[in-house]
């Protein structure tokens, strides 16, 4: 397997704060990666990294072959590479309609209808909502929409902050296995940032865990979920 | 019985604030300033307010239990009536100039004018997003614009008017590289600065803009090349048809210039608004954090969104500059950017239905208001009233000021606040086509 997206010694900085401290972190093409950490441990920054937003300030970050660094992050979005970012961000004036034409608006394609009816068997809730202002959806629907908008570009790599925050566990269940379905259908690669560790790390082939900036673990979803230090911080009581 | 009291106290406020304000009157008398007081006034504004408070209070007794009915009512009555407003208004406009009479034809140029400029900054403000209370200075670029290139190498309006959208645009540009970063409160200061910068330039280039005293004898528009000269000569209007010169028949000419500028910007917007950029730009209003995860180019949306509200308002400003003939900084003040900044808001952040009827309000309205008033104090010649009749037309503001605080409160989001999607399913095919 080659690494579609791979990091090597990836800092990043808020001013004076330092949110990731050297982070070395591969995905590889048609995977499923699980990033778990605390509350501020720096995994929407390495999210954001990879978008170039804040941009590394050492180390690199190579998609595709081609290093992606220095990269603006529009350019970078431009390369089949998607994200649902943390808090949703859908666009809450616009329909739900709009909202998924402003995923697909960069990528140049053609056939708009055809990707829009796959976003809609992922998630019939959608087709139903269409006409809707994305302000007025429930939760666990706008976060469908964010990730339908994501996938309105036919990314290769889909990058996903925090799916399952705030959503009824049924809604977690379907999104979850609305991500699983995708990556056995079409192939499409996962990077997933989850407070959810134990589904999280049933649903990946590989997992890392990020702690103050810095990757402290990794492995398969199933080593790392019978890790007793894993058990203990991030999983207590999570499936009793 | 807290109404009454409450009443009172309101009462009591507006002693305090318009005795001074209303009451005492300043005239010009031989050895300086006399202070003449004016009592009636105060009583008459005193008691406006004292009523005005009590009634308030009392409807909203009666009304206990559902405070926002009426305003829904009134929501619903204008999504109604918005249907058939636009092309009654669009009829009216049209037809206008067949009504004959010259004072309403002046005040229909002057009310599409803003109107125009009204959509212009919508695109900017309303649908970027972007708060900008310099608009003012893409108006005079453009005003300045045509008047030079007249001037200095003789061109004419038609040839100026691209040139003159095509520079205002060029300084929006400039105006948004330094801004890019900004936003809300910060934007707006930088951009109040932009505005006053131009005007400041105007004034003081003395050499290439006759600084304060402005450009006179700009040239008039011509009509395939007809001019409107009332010498009647050869390659005029009315030698080519062979009718008497009149100034009215050139009046009118420019209201349809005007109406077809103003056409041509709500038509430019509402197309741009169906495609990429224009759905660009809105999102950038909604976020501009998930704009960019989408792969948006932040700066050229934004860059455009300033590039092209800016060339609408050049190309108002070389009308204005045609129509006028004469221009100086004067003209191009910030109440001009205040002025078509609150005609936006007013009209509802967005809607272009919105922005022309705000604009129909705020200088037609006003307009009327005055002489309304003027006509109010010629029926007032009692000696009872001798105090007010002769100070109401001078009120003029203030019952506009307190007209827009009742229609804001009423109307929070602006006359018309929704917002029209710009894509449906059913429409597919168009919009595919469009966004690939
Ligand atoms: N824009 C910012 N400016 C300054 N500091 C920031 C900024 N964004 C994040 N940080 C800091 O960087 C660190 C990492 O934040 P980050 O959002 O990446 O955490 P996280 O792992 O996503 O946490 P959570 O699980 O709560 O979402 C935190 O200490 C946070 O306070
Ligand atoms: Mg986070």
């Amino acid at each position: 397997m080659t690494a579609l997206l791979s990091l090597t010694g990836v800092t990043a900085f808020y001013g004076a704060i330092q949110a990731l401290r050297g982070v070395d972190l591969e995905v590889h093409e048609g995977e499923i990666v699980t990033l778990i950490g605390a509350n501020g441990a720096g995994k929407s920054t390495l999210m954001m990294t990879i978008c170039g937003n804040p941009q590394a300030r050492t180390g690199s970050i190579v998609y595709n072959g081609a290093d992606i660094t220095r990269l603006p992050t529009h350019l970078i979005m431009r390369q089949r590479i998607a994200q649902a970012p943390e808090g949703r961000r859908i666009f809450g004036r616009m329909t739900v309609y709009e909202n998924l034409l402003m995923g697909a608006e960069v990528s140049g394609q053609t056939d708009i209808g055809t990707v829009m009816e796959q976003v809609f068997t992922l998630f019939p809730r959608l087709k139903e909502r269409m006409t809707q202002r994305g302000g007025t959806l429930s939760g666990g629907e706008q976060q469908m929409l964010a990730i339908g908008r994501a996938l309105m570009s036919r990314p290769r790599l889909l990058l996903l902050d925090e799916p399952s925050l705030g959503l009824a566990p049924l809604v977690v269940r379907q999104i979850f296995g609305a991500i699983r379905d995708l990556n056995r259908a079409t192939g499409l690669t996962v990077l997933l940032v989850e407070q959810n560790a134990y589904q999280a790390l049933r649903l990946a082939h590989r997992g890392y865990v990020l702690v103050n900036g810095a990757i402290t673990m990794a492995g398969t979803g199933a080593e790392l979920l019978a890790r007793p230090e894993i058990r203990a911080a991030y999983l207590e009581g999570a499936h009793a | 019985m807290t109404a009454l009291k409450d009443a009172f106290l309101s009462a009591a406020v507006a002693l305090g604030l318009f005795g001074p304000m209303v009451g005492l009157v300043t005239h010009n008398a031989a050895a300086g300033l006399d202070l003449v007081p004016n009592p009636i006034a105060v009583a008459v504004l005193v008691g406006m307010v004292f009523f005005g408070r009590l009634g308030m209070l009392l409807w909203r007794d009666r009304h206990q239990g559902r405070p926002q009915a009426p305003n829904k009512a009134l929501a619903e009555t204008l999504t109604k009536a918005s249907r058939y407003l636009t092309p009654a208004l669009l009829a009216l406009a049209i037809a206008l100039p067949f009504g004959g009479s010259r004072y309403y034809v002046d005040l229909g140029t002057l009310v599409l004018t803003y109107v125009m400029l009204g959509w212009g900054l919508n695109i900017v403000v309303g649908l970027a997003g972007l708060l900008d209370l310099g608009y003012v200075a893409f108006y005079a670029v453009g005003a300045y614009s045509y008047a030079l290139l007249a001037e200095y190498f003789g061109f004419g309006f038609w040839i100026c008017l691209p040139l003159a959208g095509i520079l205002a645009a060029f300084c929006g540009i400039l105006l948004g590289f330094p801004v890019l970063r900004l936003r809300g409160d910060y934007l707006a200061i930088v951009t109040l600065a932009f505005g006053e910068i131009i005007r400041v330039i105007l004034i003081n280039w003395v050499s290439l803009t006759h600084g304060p005293n402005g450009i006179s004898d700009i040239p008039r528009p011509t009509l395939f090349g007809l001019s409107f000269s009332m010498d009647g000569g050869e390659g005029t209007f009315s030698d080519f048809f062979g009718i008497e010169p009149e100034t009215i028949q050139r009046v009118i000419f420019l209201y349809y210039v005007i109406l077809a500028l103003a056409l041509l910007t709500n038509w430019a917007t509402i197309r741009l608004r169906r495609m990429p950029l224009g759905r660009a730009w809105e999102a950038l209003r909604e976020d501009e954090v998930a704009c960019r995860s989408l792969g948006i180019d932040v700066t050229n949306t934004k860059l455009s969104a300033f590039a092209i509200g800016a060339m609408f308002g050049g190309f108002a400003g070389a009308f204005f500059a045609t129509r006028q003939a004469f221009i100086s900084p004067e003209s191009f003040t910030f109440i001009e950017s205040a002025t078509v900044l609150a005609i936006v808001v007013l009209g509802g952040l967005g809607s272009q239905l919105g922005v022309a009827l705000a604009a129909l309000i705020m200088v037609g309205g006003l307009e009327m208001l005055r002489e309304l008033l003027s006509w109010l104090a010629a029926q007032m010649d009692s000696p009872f009233f001798a105090g007010i009749a002769g100070e109401l037309p001078t009120y003029r503001m203030l019952i506009f000021g307190l007209a827009l605080v009742v229609m804001m409160v009423l109307r929070p989001r602006g006359l018309i606040a929704g917002r029209d999607a710009t894509a449906t399913l059913t429409k597919q095919q168009p919009v595919a086509r469009e966004t690939g």
